[in-house]
């Protein structure tokens, strides 16, 4: 893509590749790390870890309310215990698990949500979890992280397993381009991707690819300059980063791969709102709509998160 | 070792000592409580190798109360065995007590929160693989009610645990045939029980679940090697007070204080006849 190499994006690999490869370097030098999978092995990308850890390995069959619950019992008993399975199972079937087993009891399991948002895209609601980031933060004691790129992906995985609390970790299984300022940062902080005054990109996961070209393009053709933050951790949200770009640029919009009710942009606007910061604000993300289907791309396309569609949202959000 | 005598007098005093907690918080799962008593006496004076000293121990027995709602008896056994003073279990169910009606880690002793049906089986399945993973020899148990069964989860946990040979893990189903709305086998069938958990690769024995010494052979160690066990307790809800026996209001039902007055007098004149004592 033209506007990927202007800004010097280098193509990465899936961040469900770099999450399994992380894993299973860990797993090597940390033999309490044991990663428990519901017949999610080959669409976790863990059969090599299968094939090289087998006693770290623990298969529950494709049953995820059982998946979670045995993670909670491993965890309990002192595993670092990686509950892996497509995010759209793992955070609705397995939601009571989630609340009680794991983050009521305090057991610290690293739940980790595959082909997470629409990456499942052509397959339909049932494969879609875009009620994941307002289920769980409605739920007290885990943190929640949609990495956006290798990078984020590698430092994510790690400060998972050493956190001792509830994490939950969502990828998608598209590969992903490398993002730029790729320079350690705290986790659960934003990454500041590019700097600016006009507006404020605020996006996750693999949304913020889609806001980082969208500011380029602004630029190009607007003379805009756009802020991006990438904003892994959606819970505890780095509220400092996200009361600046309120306060220091002139819009504001949040981009996420994630139904607009309970996501990133009302975690946002909350944040702005109590904090009395008037802004030009929209939230982008999937309309409370039963989605369109197509590949991620389509759908992203469709609802306006590519970098197009969200040049013309901000430029309509400054003109109106 | 206390002997079976001395169990069954502890079981006794359980009872007292639940319908006094009840009564007094004004709130509490009754009959439920009164049928798990025997079990729970068996396994935290005979069974478990837990201890309020050695609780955080990594090689601890683990118990997990699957039926949460029967916390009060975990309660009165937990302070018994000197885990936390007895008079804080006045506190129950009272504006920020740690003593709420169903099981929290707060509490010390307790293992894990409970009281949503269904989690128990799965949560002790991933304790016993991790102590197969260490080599351990620690054993888990866990309480589930007859009503209970009907959450798909345990079924999803009873076969995980057979396929991973848990002989170290021991499921004890308080079978009173009683849930919140009636008959057990009125509200959704369980039975033929004994055969369902066969099938589902377990060791299975059936058990007079009030019997402490028929307990303590059924979970004194595995019954198998490679499976893990199952014991099906046919016990009474509301056992050892006459007009709560097998009556299904009292699944959560306070007395009032006549029938407070009455169920403490049976229960005291079971304690004097225990000693030969006449009332």
């Amino acid at each position: 893509m033209e506007v990927a190499a202007r800004i010097g994006l280098r193509q990465g690999r899936a961040n469900l590749e770099e999450f399994a490869d992380t894993l299973l370097a860990l797993a090597r030098a940390e033999r309490r790390v044991v990663v428990v999978t519901s017949d999610s092995r080959g669409s976790g990308k863990l059969a090599p870890f299968g094939l090289a850890l087998p006693h770290q390995l623990v298969e529950v069959g494709i049953a995820e309310q059982n998946l979670v619950g045995v993670a909670a019992g491993l965890a309990s008993a002192g595993k670092i215990a990686f509950a892996v399975s497509p995010a759209c199972f793992l955070t609705a079937r397995a939601l009571e698990q989630v609340k009680n087993d794991v983050c009521y009891s305090a057991n610290p399991v690293v739940l980790v949500g595959i082909s997470a948002g629409v990456s499942y895209g052509a397959l339909g609601t049932t494969h879609h979890s875009l009620h994941d980031f307002a289920a769980l933060r409605a739920i007290n004691n885990i943190t929640i992280v949609a990495p956006a790129d290798n990078f984020e992906t590698r430092i994510a995985v790690k400060a998972a397993a050493a956190a001792g609390t509830p994490v939950y970790l969502r990828f998608g299984k598209a590969p992903v381009y490398e993002l730029p300022n790729a320079q350690e940062f705290p986790f659960g902080a934003a990454r500041l991707l590019r700097d600016g005054s006009d507006v404020a990109f605020i996006a996750s996961g693999e949304t913020a690819v889609h806001a980082l070209m969208a500011a380029q393009q602004l630029h190009e053709t607007d003379g805009l300059n756009c802020r991006v933050l990438s904003v892994p951790t959606i819970k505890p949200l780095d509220v400092v980063a996200v009361l600046r770009a309120g306060r220091e640029c002139r819009a504001v919009v949040t981009v996420e791969e994630h139904m607009v009710n309970g996501g990133l942009g009302e975690a946002c606007a909350g944040v702005l709102a109590r904090a009395r910061v008037g802004v030009r604000f929209h939230t982008a993300g999937i309309p409370d709509e039963y989605t369109v289907t197509g590949s991620q791309a389509d759908i992203f396309r469709h609802y306006r998160l590519t970098m197009e569609g969200l040049a013309e949202t901000t430029r309509s959000l400054l003109r109106g | 070792m206390l002997t079976d005598a001395q169990l069954r007098r502890k079981s006794l005093q359980y009872r007292r000592s639940l319908l006094q907690i009840i009564k007094h918080a004004g709130a509490g799962h009754t009959g439920g409580s009164l049928s798990c008593v025997d079990i729970l006496n068996v396994l935290y004076n005979r069974i478990l190798r837990v201890s309020p000293a050695t609780f955080g121990a990594a090689g601890r027995d683990r118990y997990v109360q699957s039926k949460g709602h029967s916390v009060e008896a975990l309660f009165v056994v937990l302070a018994d065995r000197d885990f936390f003073p007895v008079a804080e279990l006045e506190t129950l169910c009272q504006y920020q007590s740690h003593f709420v009606g169903h099981p929290t880690r707060k509490v010390p002793g307790i293992e894990q929160n409970t009281g949503a049906l269904g989690h128990g089986l799965p949560i002790c399945t991933g304790i016993a693989i991790a102590g197969k993973l260490d080599a351990a020899d620690y054993r888990v148990f866990t309480l589930l009610g007859d009503g209970e069964l009907a959450e798909g989860s345990n079924w999803e946990a009873a076969m995980a645990a057979a396929h991973h040979r848990l002989d170290n893990l021991t499921a004890i189903i308080d079978c009173n045939t009683l849930q919140i709305s009636g008959r057990t086998r009125e509200v959704m069938n369980h039975e033929p029980l004994a055969d369902k958990w066969a099938a589902f690769g377990w060791a299975v024995r059936t058990i007079d679940g009030h019997d402490v010494a028929a307990l303590t052979a059924a979970v004194k160690s595995p019954l198998a090697l490679g499976k893990p066990t199952c014991v099906i307790a046919r016990t009474t809800k509301g056992k050892g007070v006459s007009f709560m026996e097998d009556v299904c209001r009292w699944h959560h039902g306070v007395p009032n204080d006549e029938e407070y007055a009455r169920a403490l007098y049976e229960i005291d004149a079971a304690i004097a006849a225990h000693e030969g004592v006449a009332v």
